[in-house]
């Protein structure tokens, strides 16, 4: 398949101005005609179906949560980045442009990065408009902290609730276009497939959670905003119920699917206690701004944090990297606490865990300071452990919180089936093979506010779209197959569990594709996921029925899909013969262990094409071309 | 630990419901309540039962999604915190729980632990929000925000929506909820243009929806998990008094023809 980026030439500062202005328009009187299905409420989903209603579209909305507030963005603590320099401390949008594509490893496109660091600017003068509590200085202008990957401090925060703050912006928006009536608004709705006529995406087919029943939805266009995949690990930062399922359906039916496996942990988690743990719980980046990381210089030193002397702490990430200290990117960290606890220097009962230590910042700035700043995370801290983090060091390790990889787009953010859009975490484009902290908000934002607008417009203006009906064959097609495979997943009544089958994928994921993976436990792991898939439609036990509330049947259809993603994890892990990002090949690190890229043979996206049920996927190459940052080994030494 | 349920049962809206007894054994003191929840689950799959629904996703205590009554309590024993961060430590071995739903009139039960809160969505519809569209935002430091004020809209606008306040409420009254909202925006330069019409949009809208009226009883502020201030109750009755005395039809002449 020919992959066109469509990624405009010329100074990239003038970029995304000049495919504005070059970009067809849709007349206010027919914006009115056009029907947009937007799957997905949080920050890139909610901001694209307020503002495309905001703009006169017919828009319907899907979440499968309770209330479009419940998604997941809404858990997002640290901040949002914006390059407004309001400190004056060398910021620009050259910079924040310049510092993504580093931290993402060089594995994104330059010209979707110089554009989200651009409109950074005017997310948060929306945000504000919108009565976002941003943190203010006792002046009243806005606060900014520190964030990884940056040695200037350019993020914006409300709390530890900066994805609450900025999703309720979002959802408030949204619920008001939903009382004008220019939303309708699905809320316990899933997206269950999608529909395509003619080549083009023009529907979905939905499940209503609460009664069972199925529905084909037809529009102009459909949107994905369905957020991230890191659930295929079971345990993960996400919420339970975020899933890979419309994305998915959308690879089946054509759309690419790129960069599977470039999966972030975060080094800042609370580390599993029991085998019964049902998810893991993200300590925001930002403590890293004022706690320290350490562990004991000595092997198996199980003496208490406070009993081991000073000299006989190993502030490592100080000193590995002097320059940004506790401040290194995630992937970083991530691994720097990894080769911790592979040397037998962990800490805490399973011996996966590293301190996070505030001592010294309450001795500087004072408990209350530090409480201010942090309260609410060391509050959480608390009730999920068991111990006082003003007292004893937290305990961390890292965990699955992001996922880089999703459906491949092209500059406009279109899929590779026409008439479909993925925004947010649920396409590939931004991130590269490593997010840097606080950067997800501001592209779920930037696509959902200030990109579709303008790309669906000038993709409905510039298409001729045959009216189309639920009769349609495709349409009826695609529920026939919903139907099917719901049928199916009840009536094989086995003896095992959604829940252990999605346990034991996890494991598998994270044991040969988390933080490090080299070939042979690639390999090994895509026989064994083959294997459970087998399993899993011959013995999964789904009791109760499919016209009613039945969460098992939910779970059920998620990790299905889960699986198949799984898999294809592994595929695109063992095809990238080189360490990037997020991405470690055992096989390819320098001698200090960092990431050793191949930019002579990997400068590439990998866009996989579904190529039917039992055959091996076909890998599609978009190369990436450095024309203004130039590659080089990423040093935070 | 072992730890007796009684849990609520309904299959759904139109069927009674009961209490149905389950005991559990080694039940971790490091889990979760949602997680030994889990277990219990497992185990009556596995026995060909139907597991307890119950709505919960972000587990971390910040979407808003989990909650039913623990023994009376909305989210259970302790203070400031959702039932998907409430610990077994809390709890002791021998403990006999009793879990239902929250009961109000304008949160119909949907299935065993599940109840429908889109009242809430519609109390947010009738004036919850700033009306500025995408696009018409000056820059972020144009308006500046005392710190005062800033903080306190932050500590109302940090309400999850979980409805413990309502189901708490001898009255079932939003009152705390809705003005959470009223106060945020009402507490900012942004939110002074639809100040006065929103607090009555809102009330409005709640007492609609069939949620009773505020008597000052305090108890949504003692099971509130985000521990809104009940001081909120206060701002958005002066917003809704001001905004009824002063309430006017919008000018025939005002809008662009």
């Amino acid at each position: 398949m020919e992959l066109n980026s469509r990624t405009p030439s010329g100074p990239i500062e003038k970029r995304w101005e000049q495919a504005k202005f070059d970009m067809k328009l849709v007349n206010p009187a027919n914006k009115r005609k056009y029907h947009v299905i937007v799957v997905g409420t949080g920050l890139a989903g909610g901001a694209a179906a307020a503002t495309l209603a905001e703009l006169g579209y017919n828009v319907k909305c899907f979440c499968f949560q309770d209330s479009p507030r419940r998604a997941h963005s809404i858990a997002a603590q640290g901040g949002i980045n914006a390059a407004k320099n309001y400190q004056n401390d060398g910021d620009s949008i050259y910079r924040l442009f310049y510092d993504t594509v580093k931290g993402g490893d060089f594995r994104a496109r330059e010209s979707n990065v110089y554009r989200l660091a651009e409109i950074s600017v005017n997310i948060i003068d929306q945000a504000v408009a919108q009565g976002v509590p941003f943190a203010r200085e006792y002046g009243g202008t806005l606060a900014n902290r520190s964030f990884g990957g940056a040695q200037v401090s350019r993020t914006f925060y409300a709390r530890g609730q900066t994805g609450q703050q900025l999703l309720l912006g979002a959802y408030q928006a949204l619920e008001r276009q939903i009382s004008l009536g220019k939303v309708d608004m699905h809320t316990r709705t899933e997206m269950l497939d999608l529909i395509v006529i003619d080549g083009k995406a023009r529907g979905i087919v939905s499940r209503n959670l609460i009664t069972g029943q199925l529905d084909v939805h037809m529009a102009d266009a459909v949107i994905l905003g369905t957020g991230g995949y890191g659930n295929v690990f079971y345990l993960s930062t996400n919420a339970k119920g975020s899933n890979t399922t419309a994305i998915w359906r959308a690879h089946k039916r054509g759309a690419l699917f790129a960069n599977p496996c470039f999966t972030q942990i975060h080094p800042t988690c609370i580390p599993v206690s029991g085998d019964y743990q049902s998810k893991l719980t993200l300590m925001s980046e930002s403590l890293r701004n004022d706690g320290r990381i350490w562990v004991p210089k000595k092997v198996g030193d199980k003496r208490s944090p406070q009993s081991i002397p000073e000299d006989e702490r190993d502030y490592y990430l100080e000193r590995e990297y002097p320059s940004f200290g506790n401040l290194v990117p995630r992937d970083v960290a991530s691994r720097a606490a990894k080769r911790m606890c592979d040397a037998g220097r962990g800490v805490g009962p399973t011996g996966l865990g590293v301190y996070l230590d505030f001592a010294e910042s309450i001795q500087r700035l004072g408990k209350s300071a530090v409480a201010e700043r942090y309260g609410n995370l060391f509050e959480m801290y608390e009730r999920i452990t068991g111990e006082n983090p003003y007292e004893v060091p937290m305990r961390i390790y890292p965990a699955i919180h992001y996922t880089m990889g999703g459906l491949w787009v092209d500059y406009q953010l279109q899929s590779t089936i026409p008439g479909l859009f993925v925004l947010g975490e649920a396409n590939f484009s931004d991130h590269g093979a490593n997010r840097l902290g606080a950067s997800a908000l501001m592209q779920g934002l930037a696509d959902g506010y200030f990109v579709i607008p303008y790309t669906l417009g000038n993709y409905l203006a510039s298409t001729k779209l045959d009216k189309v009906t639920s009769d349609h064959a495709a349409a009826k097609a695609a529920k026939a197959e919903v139907t099917d495979r719901i049928k199916k997943l009840l009536s094989i009544k086995g003896k095992r569990t959604v829940d252990s089958f999605h346990r034991e994928l996890g494991k598998i994921i994270w044991d040969y594709c988390g933080m490090a993976r080299n070939e042979k436990g690639l390999k090994e792991a895509i026989g064994k996921v083959r294997a459970l898939k087998k399993e899993f439609w011959e013995n999964v036990n789904v009791l109760g029925s499919e016209g009613e509330l039945n969460q098992s049947l939910e779970k059920a259809g998620r990790v299905a899909d889960f699986i198949e993603l799984g898999e294809l994890m592994c595929i695109d892990a063992l095809d990238r013969k080189e360490s990037c990002g997020g991405h470690f090949r055992e096989e390819y690190q320098t001698p200090e262990g960092e990431a050793q890229r191949d930019d002579e043979n990997y400068a590439y996206a990998a866009a996989w094409e579904y190529a039917g049920e039992g055959k091996e996927p076909i890998l599609n190459k978009e190369p990436l071309t450095f024309e203004y940052v130039k590659p080089s080994q990423r040093s935070y030494k | 630990m072992k730890i007796t349920l009684n849990v609520w049962r309904q299959a759904s809206p139109a069927e009674a419901g009961r209490m149905v007894k389950y005991e559990l054994d080694n039940v971790s003191e490091h889990m979760s309540f949602l997680e030994m929840l889990d277990v219990l689950n497992e185990q009556l799959i596995g026995k060909g039962e139907l597991p307890v629904s119950f709505d919960h996703d972000c587990r971390e205590g910040i979407c808003g999604s989990c909650g039913f009554v623990i023994n009376g309590v909305p989210h259970g024993p302790r203070r400031g915190t959702t039932v998907c961060q409430l610990h077994m430590r809390e709890f002791k071995s021998g403990d006999e729980l009793f879990l239902e739903p929250w009961r109000a009139a304008a949160f119909p039960v949907i299935k065993d632990l599940v109840v429908n809160r889109s009242a809430f969505d519609r109390i947010i519809q009738a004036g919850g929000f700033v009306s500025i569209p995408t696009g018409s935002a000056p820059d972020g430091n144009a308006i500046p925000v005392p710190k005062k004020d800033s903080d306190r809209a932050m500590s109302a606008a940090t309400c999850i929506g979980c409805g413990a306040c309502v189901a708490a409420c001898p009255n079932a009254s939003a009152s705390l909820f809705t003005s959470a909202k009223v106060s945020h925006l009402g507490l900012l330069p942004q939110g002074q243009p639809e100040r006065y019409d929103r607090a009555v949009k809102m009330v409005n809208q709640a007492k609609e929806e069939g949620f009773g009226g505020c008597t000052n009883i305090g108890l949504c502020e003692a099971v509130c998990p985000k521990n809104i201030s009940l001081e909120n109750i206060a701002r958005m009755n002066r917003d809704f008094t001001v905004g009824a005395w002063t309430y006017r039809e919008a000018a025939a002449e005002g809008g662009a023809a």
